[in-house]
């Protein structure tokens, strides 16, 4: 197991604040991390910091192995602009060739190809020329993990995917990310949904009032007392 | 005499030719880079800008007769010195241009600034920055009248009904070369921009300089609301950047076609509200509009029966 990301003692925030301190963890070559937290806990500050967009206050965010800084393929929340924004699947997907390009003005050969492969791989090639607005939800984010796959095909940082998709769609898209982490990419997923962290996850770090509250392997998780307590009231929450 | 002869009477004067060269380069430009602006939630930056380029022109248009009214106070004399006629004249002679243009990109610049931090949100600083440039550049109209007729002026320069014209053959050069820069800016950066348009975070994220190309297109959209300004006008330009996007996306389904759509459509109103204009004698700028809007409701109503249709 080689290490590709090393967080040691970071802590993030704003000029007029820090939002988490404390932070230490390491992601390794085909680690499943769901990282948890209520709102407002500093995930997204975390998010902006993991790829690069945000500097820490202190501490260190060492990339390490095969992945550099910027190398992290993002699959965001839904912004409203998207909603109804007129695009089809194959221009989606080949935007995340984008970065490969640098100043060249068009895609390459190559680039075209990974595009459509992704797509295949991900089953919607038969999509190709519909309009992303008019997709339903788990199919919109399909589309988008194959645009975050066409950028990288190390590291995956997905921000709450689930988030407004049906059940069915829910369980597909977690078995696709599953899926996609056999095949040796490292995932991080953002997530409330404690559950399906601890089904799917090879390690979870929780974060909450400003601190690191947890980081280890879900088994541990579960009978630390962070995992207990946590575990513990959503079960009541959802009786 | 018929309406064809009319058109070729007309056509045979050089200032209507310039007036349709123009005119259809400024449709082209504007409606190629709507379809961002309107799908970033961008649609009134074209506004404000070209309220700052009103003030800018009101500037241009007056700066000669505020330095003379100031330097003959300043200096008590009944006559100005040789030194200070001379920038008087200068600045007479300056073509509006090398005014309007820098401070419209400052502008630009500024107002995509204030959108990231967030003190003074976006809207509110384009709200800001275009009531304040039409209150002070009439203001300055009004203080150093260059002319009598000052209603005549602000009308004509707030809705372009006389000076596309008016143009000169250094105009029409000018509006060639920025509009070619345009031209080429948006089909080298296409694919940066309908990803900057899409989704600025994932790009960031993937180490591409999304600010970069922001400000890229804000400078483009910068030009072409000063181009644009001897067309239509400063309240009209408006339409010229958002009717063409808004009909298309009624239709189409990929970025690619609802950008071509959207150029041909505004090339085809364009065209057609000039040549409307000469044969009905009506102002350039509103009956461009006009068509702008017809073909919008057209393609609303297409839009509608297709879906129905599918249902």
């Amino acid at each position: 197991m080689s290490a590709q990301m090393i967080c040691r003692n970071a802590s993030l925030g704003y000029e007029d604040g820090i939002v988490a301190e404390n932070l230490d963890f390491t992601i390794n070559k085909g680690d499943y991390l769901c990282i948890l937290g209520e709102n407002g806990s500093g995930k997204s500050t975390l998010i902006k910091a993991i790829l690069g967009l945000k500097q820490q206050i202190s501490g260190e965010i060492e990339w390490c192995g095969d992945v550099k800084k910027n190398e992290v393929g993002y699959l965001p929340q839904q912004t409203v602009v998207q909603k109804d924004f007129p695009a089809s699947v194959r221009e989606i997907v080949r935007s995340g060739c984008l970065a490969k390009c640098g100043l060249r003005p068009f895609y390459s050969k190559e680039e075209k190809e990974l595009a459509e492969n992704t797509m295949k791989q991900l089953e919607i090639d038969k999509l190709a020329k519909r309009c992303y607005r008019e997709l339903s939800g788990g199919q919109q984010q399909r589309v988008l993990l194959a645009r975050a796959l066409c950028a990288t095909r190390k590291m995956l940082l997905l921000d709450e995917p689930v988030t407004g998709l049906d059940p069915k769609a829910q369980l597909e898209l977690y078995k696709l990310i599953a899926k996609l982490n056999r095949e040796g990419i490292t995932i991080i997923m953002v997530s409330h949904d404690i559950f399906s962290a601890v089904k799917y996850a090879s390690h979870i770090l929780h974060i909450g009032g400003k601190k690191q509250l947890f980081f280890g392997k879900t088994q541990d998780y579960a009978k630390s007392s962070t995992g207990k307590l946590f575990i513990g009231t959503e079960m009541i929450e959802n009786e | 005499m018929s309406n064809m002869e009319k058109l070729r009477f007309y056509f045979e004067f050089p200032f209507v030719r310039y007036a349709f060269i123009v005119g259809i380069l400024i449709a082209l430009c504007s409606s190629l880079l709507g379809v961002t602006l309107v799908l970033k939630r961008f649609s009134f930056i074209g506004d404000g800008l070209s309220h700052v380029a009103f003030g800018a022109m009101s500037l241009s248009a007056t700066l000669p007769v505020m330095i003379k009214k100031n330097a003959l106070a300043w200096s008590g004399d009944e006559k100005l010195s040789p030194r200070m006629q001379s920038v008087v004249n200068w600045f007479g002679n300056l073509n509006d241009m090398y005014i309007v243009l820098p401070v419209t990109l400052i502008c630009a610049i500024l107002l995509l600034r204030t959108g990231q931090n967030t003190k003074i949100k976006g809207d509110a600083a384009v709200a800001m920055l275009s009531v304040c440039a039409l209150a002070i550049g009439y203001l300055l109209m009004n203080r150093y009248p260059s002319r009598a007729n000052i209603s005549g002026d602000v009308c004509s320069t707030l809705f372009g009904s006389t000076s596309i014209i008016t143009l000169k053959p250094e105009d029409v050069r000018l509006c060639i070369i920025l509009s070619s820069v345009v031209l080429l800016t948006f089909i080298l950066f296409y694919n940066k921009i309908f990803a900057v348009t899409f989704d600025e975070n994932f790009i960031k994220a993937a180490g591409v300089k999304a600010n970069a190309y922001n400000l890229l297109i804000a400078v483009i959209t910068a030009l072409i609301i000063v181009l644009a300004m001897n067309l239509v006008g400063s309240l009209l330009i408006s339409a010229l950047i958002i009717f063409p996007a808004l009909s298309a996306m009624r239709v189409f389904k990929s970025f690619r076609a609802v950008i071509i759509c959207s150029a041909a459509i505004s090339v085809l109103c364009a065209a057609f509200g000039i040549i409307a204009s000469i044969l009905y004698s009506t102002p350039v700028g509103s009956t461009i509009v006009a068509a702008d809007l017809a073909v919008f409701i057209l393609f609303s109503i297409m839009s509608a029966f297709t879906r129905r249709v599918r249902k």
